[in-house]
This record gives C-alpha cells, structure tokens and sequence, in this order.
C-alpha cells in the first residue's frame, strides 16, 4: 500500500469519525430544552395621549431534527387619549361617548380626543414546523388567537419552504387566514349618521360585525456569498368585511367659516360616523439583505405596500450590529416610513356638499412620514442568558392634503405624533 | 420606479457565488438570521401596523387586532 492512500484511509476514517460526532452533536441539540425569550416594552405618546404596557413570553423548542415548536403569549394594555377624528376648532366642541351616555368637552384650540381609551389585549400563537417530502423540504403550521375587549380575531397559517441550489436558494409559498369580530362599545355606528347628543339614541347598525383577511406570500431567500443573505418576498392580502373604525367621527363644518354646523336635529351633533370601503386589496413587495462585515453585521430592508385604497407606502430599515465581544453588542437601529393619503381621507366634510361613497379623517389613513431612531444594548449572561435593553423615539410627521376653510386655517387639522419606547427582555434556555 | 428598483433587486442576484456548506460559519450565526430577534421584530411590527396603514413584507397572519 502506497503511502498516499495510507494518509487518504487515516483522512477518510477522521472525517467519517468528525461526521459521527456533528451527528452526535445534532442528536444533542435535539434535546437542549426550550429557548425562552421574555420582554416587557414601554411605550408612550406625548401630550398625554396613548401609553402601553407589553409583556410577551416566547419558547421555541427542537422536538426532533427540523422539527420545531414555538409558543407565544403577549399581553397589551393600553390607556390614555386617541384622537377621535374630529378636528381642533375655535369652538367649544361636546362628544358623547361611545356608550352614548355621557359627554365630554374640548376646549377651543385643542385636538379632540376620546380619554376613555382603555383595553387589555391577549395574544396567544403558536407555530409547528416540521419536515415533509426529504430533507429539502419543510411545512409550517401556524395558529393565533387573540381577544380583547371590543375584539376578537383568530387566525390560521401554513408555509411550504423548499431548499435547493446547495440550500443556497430557499423558496416558500405561505397562506394565512385571518377571521376577526368587531363589538365596539355601545355598537356598531351607523356610517355617515350623525353623533347624537347623550341618552338620545346612538345611531347604531347591530352590536357587532366581522373582517376576513387573506394573505398570500411568495418568498426567495438566496445566499449571495459567504457574507450575505438575501430575500425577496411578494405579498398579496384580501380584506373583506367591516373595516370602519368604529370610535373615528368626521367634523361636518360650514363651508364659509369652517366651523362645525349647528345641526337642524338639536339631539344630532355636527359630527358623522366615518365610512371606509368594506374590501381592500393590498400588494407588497419586500427585500431585506444581511451582510456580514468583518465582526459586525448589516441588517436592511426595503418594503413597497400599496393598496386599492391609494395608500402607497415605502419603508426602509436599518440595524447595525456593532460586536462589543464576549456575545455583548450594541445595535443602533433607524427607520423611515412615508406614506400617501387614501383616497378618502379627508380633515372634515362640508354641509350642503353631497356625502362622498367613502370618506374617513383617521389620521393613520392620512400623508405623513415616520422616523424612528433606536439602540440596543444587549449582554451575554451565563451560558445561555442574554440580557438587552432598548429604546426607541418614533416622530410623526403628518402633511396636510386638503384645502382649509375659514376657521380651519388657524389650527393643525392633523398634529405630529411622538412617542417612545422602552424594552427590557431576557433570553435564557432551560 | 418601483419596476427599475424590483429590477435592480433581482440582478444583484447574478452577482451570487456558491457558498458550499463548509464556507457557511459565518452565515450560520445567530445574528445573521433575517430576524435576528423575533420579539423586537414582532412588538414592532404591532406598534407599527396601530400607527401606519400598511403592514406585512415578512410573512403572513399574525393576528388582527383592535388597534387599526
């Protein structure tokens, strides 16, 4: 025997050997427990409007080699002002409440907002995936479940991933059904009816209504070198059903001076339900790629969004992960979004004008940007923990997209928004 | 714009190299997963979709909510 095909038998027998071991070792991972990961997340608006309160709890776990289990529970709990859609005026304004028993009053000047803002939501998911076909080849199933006061909505999904190309290129199809149920307090308001004045009848449609939603998702995730990992995704989403803001009113003002109408009803008041179209249709393409520099790691995305409400949208998204070593880092974060006005946005409605189909003065459905500006610090702890800590400043920028009216002109129909948020959260496994 | 731009994308995939399974350590990190934390990513993407009107790009469902 040659000397070379000695080296070439000891080469075979130490890899057969290595091979042996990585079998071993995914044998072990098999059995590592679960991977936990808590958080509790502050978040809070300026001028006294919304703040939140957000824990979550989430636990993967291997059951075998591509098969993996992961369980979520999330608990919201919000309280503070929203604003009512109704817009600032140099007029003392009165609402009734969404139960229609009692009022409240905005002083000249001011944004009006609902301060009986109050709800607790609970959100549990869970995820299943597993292998099917050969080892190329994955499904996974999906399920959440989430109730809150006013709201219920469940939801189903499933996603096929497929590997080829040396698992270098990873395509997916992904389908999710969502079925959700609408009980606003005081019931469902008639669109485009007047608010009415306390314990005068409340203009209602029911107690209740339901929104279906369809999501369609074609994915390709492609290794581009040793470096980086990129995906596209296109999206296709089918809403249908009640899609009314049940709290957002319009003002309807007088078209010379731009105040809100003295109402022929003394029970009515100068303020109409808002009326949205009740299907939407909405397209989204997304790119993000993950390069890795010599330690530290880019994370960015790009996302397109546009529906046939005429809400176009671009947001991009930016992580750096800065390695401190030791697993601690640091990881400054920045995000813009703008987004075009739907088409029936609208500040107010003009009495003596006929009513548009669809008409609504919610200001998320308005032309505005959003910044964001974070960092992150998180820290190895132990063997398995990771400790991080987060804070975020989220600015709103909103543009005006109608003409103002007389009275109209001296105030900010539609005021920025800032907000903030701070995380707290710890990964362990166990 | 939005077509040249989806253009763009895609070829910057014919500047793809294959990359055999042992050259993958660095892309096998944790911190190279396209969601490095599904917890930040997905508190986000609430925070988001309660104060913009658009929502989605990175997978399907998730649950509605009273929110928007």
């Amino acid at each position: 025997m040659s000397e070379h095909s000695s080296i070439r038998n000891k080469l075979s027998l130490a890899s057969a050997t290595l091979l042996q071991m990585g079998n071993a070792a995914a044998a072990d991972d098999t059995d590592n427990g679960w991977d936990i990961s808590t958080a509790v997340l502050f978040y809070q608006e300026n001028n006294g409007r919304v703040s939140a309160i957000e824990p979550v709890i989430s636990g993967s776990r291997e059951l075998a080699e591509g098969e993996k289990i992961n369980l979520k529970l999330v608990l919201d709990s919000l309280t503070g002002a929203s604003p009512n859609g109704a817009h600032a005026s140099s007029s003392v304004q009165t609402f009734t409440n969404p139960s229609g028993r009692q009022t409240y009053t905005v002083t000249p000047g001011d944004t009006p907002l609902d301060d009986t803002f109050l709800d607790t939501r609970v959100a549990l998911s869970g995820s299943w995936e597993m292998p099917v076909l050969d080892e190329y080849s994955r499904v996974i199933l999906g399920a959440n479940l989430s109730k809150e006061y006013d709201y219920a909505s469940l939801g189903a999904s499933a996603s096929f991933q497929r590997d080829t190309n040396n698992r270098n290129t990873t395509y997916s199809v992904s389908l999710g059904l969502n079925a959700d149920t609408i009980s606003p307090s005081g019931g469902i308001p008639t669109p485009f009816a007047n608010m009415r004045v306390a314990d005068s009848g409340t203009n209602r449609d029911g107690a209740d209504d339901t929104k279906t939603i369809t999501d369609l998702m074609f994915g390709l995730t492609q290794v581009i070198n040793r470096r980086t990992l990129m995906q596209f995704n296109l999206g296709l989403s089918e809403s249908s059903g009640y899609m009314n803001d049940p709290y957002k009113i319009i003002s309807l003002i007088d078209d010379v001076t731009g105040l809100p109408i003295t109402p022929a009803d003394s029970n009515d008041l100068p303020y109409l339900y808002e009326n949205r179209p009740d299907a939407r249709s909405r397209q989204i393409f997304f790119w993000k790629t993950v390069h890795h520099l010599t330690e530290d790691v880019i994370n960015v995305s790009y996302r397109y969004h546009t529906d046939d409400w005429g809400i176009d949208s671009h947001t991009i998204d930016f992580h750096y992960r800065y390695e401190l070593g030791n697993g601690n880092y640091l990881q400054p974060h920045l995000r813009y979004y703008s987004q075009g006005a739907a088409d029936f946005f609208t500040t107010a409605l003009v009495d003596g004008q006929p009513l548009p189909d669809y008409a609504s003065s919610d200001y998320r459905l308005g032309d505005f940007e959003t910044r964001t500006i974070g960092l992150k610090y998180a820290m190895r702890t132990g063997e398995t923990g990771e400790f991080s800590v987060r804070a975020e400043l989220i600015s709103q920028t909103q543009n005006d997209v109608t003409t103002p009216i007389g009275d109209q002109a001296d105030y900010d129909l539609t005021p920025d928004l800032d907000s903030y948020i701070v995380q707290v959260g710890y990964n362990f496994r166990f | 714009m939005r077509i040249s731009l989806i253009i763009c994308c895609l070829l910057s995939l014919s500047a793809c190299t294959t990359v055999q399974p042992w050259e993958k350590d660095l892309l096998a990190k944790p911190s190279m997963s396209l969601v490095p934390s599904e917890v930040d990513n997905a508190l986000d993407e609430h925070i988001y979709f309660s104060k913009e009107a658009s929502l989605g790009g990175q997978g399907v469902g998730g649950g509605g909510c009273g929110c928007n």
